[in-house]
């Protein structure tokens, strides 16, 4: 698989291009704030009319990531619905499409701050999860040790010889790690913002998405000011 | 004759003036439903503009709104109205002006619409707002006449169709309402009356004497230009020299960057201290006010200045107007130099300073234009449909309207005459459904039909639509400030720019050099300290492409046997270039191959202007990878596209062959960045996305997300939808401009002069020096994503654990 490794208190994860965390030894497939419905809601409270497709899109591209990988435990980490009203009002089309992504494997719900209460669309739902030494939430606890979360969906911004390059990113350090933004109209914090320096150590290394996922030092100057 | 009332010619008596015929013309005509006037710049446009309303209105008999003053610029309402104070004032006239801009404040405009004025000076934005509110018809009832102040610069963008759709609306509350506009000279001005009057009423055009030839020249200095570049600097010795020897000179730049780095270096070399200021579109409100007013008070010698400044301010003595850099449009040069000596009948003066060695013949070309009154331009196409979309948007925020009515009122702008009215309604469509393929929103539709109207589902949606107000399109901007409490505003950046600077960066901005110290709430924060070299912020603007008329004259140049009228050093070149290769013609395409520094070259010499030339780089090189000859990167100006990369092109008929060009045009197209950047404009305009602004973004968690995903997701699952069609025409005419590739295409005809040659050319190798040279795309932006993380990673002690096989750099 297309991905990058690296270890977080001893086990080795890996960062796939799509956005996903690919747990090898557990086959567990983590996927962090889909936003499903998000194009619903916005024209519900009076926004624009968004071409209503980011949720084939979404699906699509977690279909794919299932087909490569055959996860036995699939982890969505909170925020995958833009809110309740609107994973309540899902198309037929979505929820049966949701239930043959979830045939033959377990499926779990993590609480985010946009979907806090269980949805019926099948799996199981937790405020967090713990496999192994590391704990899957959706918003990182600073306290933490050895978590693994959501929610910031960090995104870096390279200037590479005057041309500005901007992805969603991994974000790790030694003692946690933070998933990009696997929705599609899903936008993205740049990862000089004062909240993900002010969680992540000195050293930390930022995991560009895209056809090859690649690691960068995480930049430190800018925003200390 | 309408004769003028005593007051008025005692008013005109006492300051020793007498009527000139254009304004006793306007007099005459004011009973036309739409009157065109055509005039110089410091001919009294606005004085006989406004002197039918003043008449009207001397006798105090009318009540509330009488005449609607609408320019393209804050500046210039504020501007127009102490200029108005003064006949009013003379004449004890009982007439109440006032001017309402995006400036005026809350409570003010809030008592303007209960109480108009008798004259209210504003922009289109801010009258499209007016008619974005249900009390609409109750403030303009009694309206007579629309003056649109230099509705030449409006005609030319989106703010004009908006203007003009809201003018619809206007005519359709006060159907006896008069349009008058004032024109600076145009090259068709049969095009701007029909873009003024209320379709198809007839437009009457009024000409003022325009007054004696200019005293234009092009600077000579001692020193040539150098072969390459922009920018102007070998030349601030003379320049200074001409600044001296004048009252107050004005500098035009083509670009802000351009003029930041020319003040910059003006500065240095201004060993007098002539007081010398800067003036351009991304500087704070306050510090343009500033050079204003000191401008207004005679304390500067000189501005360096951008476009910001064509507009008909009366900015005092100027004696003196420099154009730094080829003016790429004559229509535009004309109108510039018309800045200076703001007086009547006499010659305006001035000088073009060619940037680099090409330039000279530009600018040659341009004098010789400006001599035979040879105006360019570009003929006006249909009105676009994103302005529509927010027409209709901002018509259902002042009430429910009638779908056919509404359509009847579009189709008497100009712009719009032609419109269909399925096209009227796929714009509807859009607006109330999203108009998608896959019907989403039937409960959450933006406008419903009840009773055959058409209305806001939520009426609270009225405040978003009046927040969105407008077409300028503003890229994502940053505020920049002097670090501190109260820190002095200085103007905006790009935000990309801002991304790429790191703390202790510097670069320049009105003129100073600044230190980057962080970003403080969206705010750059700066300090004075400076001890590094700027970098040089890149500023929003239009790069305008040489003008298909200036680009033909060069052509006509080329084939003079001689060239008595350039310098020098410019015919040797020319002449060089004719003994070793060919000077281009305009019937054929002159293309030279030649290798170089170890790659093999080829130019193509299509003279069709910047945005076009960049395009056809983009096409030719993606065949050239297609047929295996291995295209590393180009680099386009003006006149011609620089292609190097492994193999010599030797038959390059087949890469210009219009066939295969408009095939991968289209596929091309699709995924191109100017795409995307089209499509933004026209998203936010039409309605789909909101403005951006400061306060949203520091608001919201994560910032929204990109505009680009919306065009990716609509090109994948609905690639027919009304935006992408919209983006599409507007980036054909646009930053694509494949307009001009077909004019080049159907000017050669097929017909492809090969010249290969041993070693570069003298007319191709200035472009080896040209800056804005392009990799060719592919697997290049993962290349250097790799060797950037090697760099980064081991720069910061990072060992990889699976270190990146090493890679090809990208030449330049």
């Amino acid at each position: 698989m297309n991905g990058h490794d690296f270890t977080l208190a001893g086990e080795t994860l890996t960062a796939l291009g799509s956005g996903a965390l690919w747990f090898g030894p557990q086959r567990l497939l983590c996927v962090s704030d889909l936003h499903l419905g998000k194009s619903e809601r916005t024209a519900r409270r009076g926004g624009g009319l968004l071409p209503p497709y980011e949720m084939t899109d979404t699906l699509a591209r977690l279909e794919a990531d299932i087909a490569a990988a055959d996860p036995a435990v699939v982890v969505c980490l909170g925020d995958s619905f833009d809110d309740l009203a609107s994973a309540e009002a899902l198309p037929d089309t979505v929820v049966e499409w949701l239930r043959r992504l979830q045939a033959g494997r377990s499926w779990i719900w993590i609480a985010g701050n946009h979907d806090p209460t269980p949805i019926d669309l099948g799996g199981t739902h937790r405020d967090e999860l713990k496999v192994g030494p590391l704990t899957f939430r959706h918003i990182a606890d600073p306290c933490a040790r050895h978590d693994i979360s959501g929610h910031y969906h960090p995104k870096a911004a390279l200037n590479v010889r005057g041309r500005l390059i901007s992805r969603p990113c991994f974000l790790h350090d030694a003692t946690r790690l933070i998933l990009p933004a696997y929705g599609t109209y899903t936008g993205g914090l740049r990862w000089t913002d004062k909240a993900l320096q002010n969680l992540m150590d000195g050293d930390a290394r930022a995991i560009l998405t895209g056809p090859t996922p690649r690691p960068f030092p995480m930049p430190r100057a800018a925003c200390r000011a | 004759m309408t004769t003028l009332p005593a007051r008025f010619t005692d008013w005109f008596a006492a300051r020793g003036w007498t009527i000139h015929p254009h304004q006793q013309d306007m007099l005459d005509r004011a009973d036309a439903p739409a009157l065109l006037l055509i005039a110089p710049t410091g001919g009294g446009k606005t004085l006989a503009g406004f002197l039918p309303s003043l008449v009207e209105l001397a006798d105090g008999r009318h009540a509330g709104l009488h005449t609607l003053y609408i320019s393209p610029l804050k500046a210039l309402a504020a501007d127009i109205r102490r200029n108005l104070g003064t006949p009013i004032g003379d004449m004890r006239l009982p007439i109440r002006v006032e001017d309402r801009t995006g400036d005026t404040s809350a409570t003010r405009k809030k008592r303007q619409r209960a109480d108009p004025p008798h004259i209210l000076l504003t922009t289109p934005e801010s009258l499209a707002l007016l008619l974005s509110y249900e009390d609409a018809p109750r403030m303009f009832a009694g309206l007579k006449r629309v003056v649109v102040d230099e509705i030449h610069a409006l005609a030319e963008s989106k703010r004009g169709d908006q203007l003009m759709l809201a003018l619809s609306r206007l005519q359709a509350i006060v159907p006896d309402m008069r349009r008058v506009g004032l024109s600076a000279t145009v090259e068709d001005p049969a095009a701007i009356a029909g873009f003024l009057a209320r379709h198809p009423d007839p437009c009457d055009i009024l000409y003022a004497d325009p007054g004696p030839d200019p005293d234009i020249a092009m600077l000579r200095t001692e020193e040539p230009p150098p072969w390459a570049g922009g920018g102007g600097k070998y030349a601030i010795p003379a320049v200074l020299e001409q600044v001296r020897r004048h009252k107050t000179a004005l500098i035009f730049h083509n670009t802000r960057a351009q003029a930041e780095i020319f003040f910059h270096e003006l500065w240095l070399a201004n060993e007098d201290a002539l007081p010398i200021g800067i003036h351009h579109g991304s500087l704070a409100r306050e510090q343009r006010e500033k050079v204003e007013a000191a401008m207004v008070r005679g304390d500067l010698r000189a501005i360096v200045c951008t476009g910001s400044l064509d507009l008909g301010i009366d900015w005092g003595d100027v004696d003196l107007v420099i154009q730094v850099g080829a003016p790429k449009n004559v229509k535009r040069l004309v109108q510039r130099i018309g800045r200076a000596n703001h007086r009547y009948n006499a010659p305006s003066k001035a000088l073009l300073v060619p940037a680099n060695r090409f330039e000279i013949v530009e600018c040659v070309a341009a004098l010789e234009a400006v001599k035979a009154r040879d105006l360019d331009g570009d003929p006006r196409g249909p009105g676009p449909r994103d302005v529509l979309c927010q027409h209709i948007l901002i018509r259902a925020a002042a009430g429910p309207f009638d779908a056919a009515e509404l359509y009847h009122e579009v189709k008497t702008t100009g712009a719009y005459a032609g419109l269909t009215r399925a096209a009227f309604d796929d714009c509807l469509d859009f607006v109330a459904t999203g108009g998608y393929a896959l019907r989403a929103y039937d409960r959450w539709q933006r406008l419903v039909e009840r009773d055959g109207l058409w209305q806001l589902r939520d009426p609270r949606a009225a405040q978003r639509i009046r927040m969105n107000i407008g077409t300028i399109q503003d890229t994502d901007l940053l505020k920049v400030r002097m670090k501190g409490r109260g820190g002095q505003p200085l103007g905006e950046i790009e935000e990309g720019f801002a991304a790429t600077l790191t703390r202790g960066d510097t670069f320049l901005m009105g003129g100073q050099v600044v230190r980057y110290e962080g970003l403080r709430e969206m705010t750059v924060e700066v300090t004075r300290r400076a001890d590094k070299a700027p970098k040089i912020a890149t500023f929003m603007g239009t790069k305008f492409a040489t003008s298909t008329q200036l680009s033909q004259r060069i052509l006509r140049m080329f084939h003079q046997e001689a060239w008595p009228e350039l310098p020098g050093h410019t015919a040797d070149w020319l002449r060089l270039q004719r003994n070793r290769s060919k000077l281009p013609e305009a019937e054929t395409l002159l293309v030279e191959s030649f290798p170089h520094a170890g790659r093999e070259h080829t130019c193509v010499y299509g003279f069709a202007g910047r945005n076009a030339m960049q395009t056809l780089g983009l096409l030719v090189t993606q065949r050239m990878e297609r047929t295996g000859l291995h295209p590393m990167g180009f680099v386009s100006t003006d006149y011609a596209v620089l292609i190097w990369g492994l193999d010599p092109v030797t038959d390059p008929a087949p890469l210009f062959e219009p066939g295969n060009l408009r095939e991968d045009f289209e596929t091309w197209l699709a995924g191109n960045a100017v795409m995307k950047r089209t499509f933004k404009a026209s998203a936010v305009i039409a309605g789909l996305i909101d403005r951006n602004t400061g306060g949203q973004r520091k608001t919201g968690r994560q910032a929204t997300f990109s505009s680009d995903i919306l065009y990716d997701t609509l090109l994948r699952y609905d690639p027919d939808h009304l935006m992408m069609r919209i983006t599409r025409e507007e980036a054909l005419k646009g930053l694509v401009d494949f307009g001009r590739i077909e004019e080049m295409l159907a000017r050669t005809a097929g017909r492809v002069d090969h010249v290969m040659l041993d070693r570069v050319t003298p007319l191709a190798a200035p472009l080896l020096l040209e800056a804005g040279r392009v990799p060719v795309e592919g697997a290049a932006t993962e290349r250097l994503l790799a060797e950037e993380a090697e760099k980064m990673l081991a720069e910061a002690g990072l060992a990889d654990p699976d270190p990146v096989k090493p890679a090809w750099r990208v030449p330049f």
